[in-house]
């Protein structure tokens, strides 16, 4: 496992908990905000190990929940369940093209709401929809679509920065040296 | 082997949350403002960014401005403080009657200043955190006002913050009268306030109320926590339901909850 890109992961989830609770623009001007932890969960399914993608949906989570009216513990399972199965197809995911990662950005972003939802409506709460909880649903989807390019460059320059590069072998092997001369 | 690891990861996961979402609602409130606590240095942070930021923005004003401006608040001063004077009076004599007629005392309120730090991460909530905690004395269920009426309520508490339930959230209902009537009834959440913050319903009202809109809508005292007469909202529309069984009535809040920066919390 690469522990500095998990590090980082981690503390970009942190930050962007609480950028998603301190910043209060998209709630004013669009009436719903966007959640930040589909295209984090998107990321690591796609780049990190299940080590990782476990850790950032665990804490992640927590963190989210710590902030709202959410039983603790209840955002996890929607997060984790999405990053476990992108992680399964990772392989025929086209993850590199921006358009394949607004695409899943968008999809996580309206699964784990739902998820979510769900969940707390199982546990006996009794959240806050109605119709308006589309709108709501839409933005969340756009602005997850939005935000996952943006994470997956972030994350792939602060890893660049901050890690070592992979050591390079050369083609020549002093084993194989070829000796020319006269015998 | 990767595979297996997902098993293992999935099911660890998975007794994690089982285990969270079982905690007694007593420890699960402590863990998550055990865990809240890591975000205290980022709340600051951006407080102080804020704080300095509203300072470099006031530099900037220029002296005529503010002159002017400290004219305007002499005058609010001067008139407010002949309020006050008038209201002491009136509260001197209202505890005298009360002495006379062998009334209990009613305790005044105490206000405290709080700013709004942050607001619930998920759209289907409606609670935000404040920067006083228990230092400041604020207790659950201590009310909430900002300048145009009423807020919500205290619900968790910790050392230096505090989680706020705004009224139109499910977990927060009001009991309320309407000024004009004296109609009682119950300021709850509705759907059709998801987009719309500030509209709510008024539920519990008797058959064949008479309610107009532009009425005005306040706190009943009823219920314990919030007291009486403060300012709520103001009536939408009212409609009978069930064949005439009941009524039920929308209310516009006099607080625009989504633009929130600065309330007070009552304490006893």
């Amino acid at each position: 496992m690469n522990w500095q890109r998990t590090v980082l992961t981690l503390i970009v989830t942190f930050l962007a908990v609480f950028c998603q609770a301190a910043i209060n623009a998209p709630r004013q001007w669009l009436g719903a905000q966007v959640n930040v932890l589909p295209p984090l969960v998107v990321y690591c399914a796609v780049n990190t190990e299940v080590a990782t993608l476990t850790l950032v949906a665990v804490c992640g989570g927590l963190w989210s929940d710590t902030l709202s009216a959410n039983p603790l513990g209840i955002s996890v399972l929607p997060l984790f369940w999405l990053g476990l199965a992108l992680h399964r197809w990772r392989d025929v995911l086209l993850r590199e093209l921006a358009y394949a990662q607004c695409v899943l950005g968008l999809a996580a972003s309206l699964l784990v709401p739902l998820g979510t939802l769900l969940l707390l409506v199982t546990a006996g709460e009794s959240p806050l929809v109605g119709w308006g909880s589309l709108w709501q649903l839409g933005v969340m989807g756009i602005g997850g679509a939005a935000l996952t390019p943006l994470f997956f460059r972030l994350l792939e320059r602060l890893v660049r920065w901050f890690t070592h590069p992979p050591a390079v072998w050369l083609s020549f092997r002093s084993d194989r040296e070829i000796k020319r001369g006269p015998f | 082997m990767s595979k297996r690891l997902q098993h293992v990861a999935f099911g660890l996961v998975l007794l994690l949350v089982l285990a969270l979402l079982v905690l007694p609602e007593r420890t699960a409130a402590k863990l998550k403002l055990a865990i809240g606590g890591l975000f205290l240095p980022l709340f600051g942070l951006a407080g102080s960014a804020q704080g300095l930021a509203h300072h470099g923005s006031q530099a900037l004003v220029s002296r005529q401005a503010l002159l002017r401006q400290v004219a305007q608040l002499q005058e609010e001063n001067r008139l407010l403080r002949a309020q006050v004077q008038q209201g002491d009076l009136a509260l001197r004599e209202n505890n005298r009657l009360r002495q006379l007629l062998g009334w209990q005392q009613q305790s005044r309120w105490r206000v405290t200043p709080a700013r709004v730090i942050a607001r619930d991460t998920a759209n289907w909530w409606r609670t935000v955190r404040i920067d006083v905690g228990q230092r400041d004395g604020v207790r659950p269920d201590s009310p909430v006002l900002a300048a145009e009426g009423l807020v919500g309520r205290v619900s968790e508490v910790a050392h230096t913050t505090s989680c706020v339930v705004l009224i139109g959230d499910p977990k927060c209902r009001v009991a309320v009268v309407v000024r004009e009537t004296g109609e009682q009834g119950v300021i709850s959440a509705t759907s059709r306030g998801v987009l719309d913050h500030r509209l709510v319903d008024l539920t519990h009202l008797p058959r064949n109320c008479a309610l107009k809109p532009g009425q005005t809508v306040y706190t009943s005292g009823l219920g314990g926590i919030f007291p009486a007469g403060l300012p709520v909202g103001a009536i939408v529309d009212a409609q009978s339901r069930l064949y005439g069984l009941y009524s039920e009535a929308r209310v516009k809040l006099a607080v625009d909850s989504s633009r929130l920066d600065e309330v007070m919390v009552l304490l006893r």
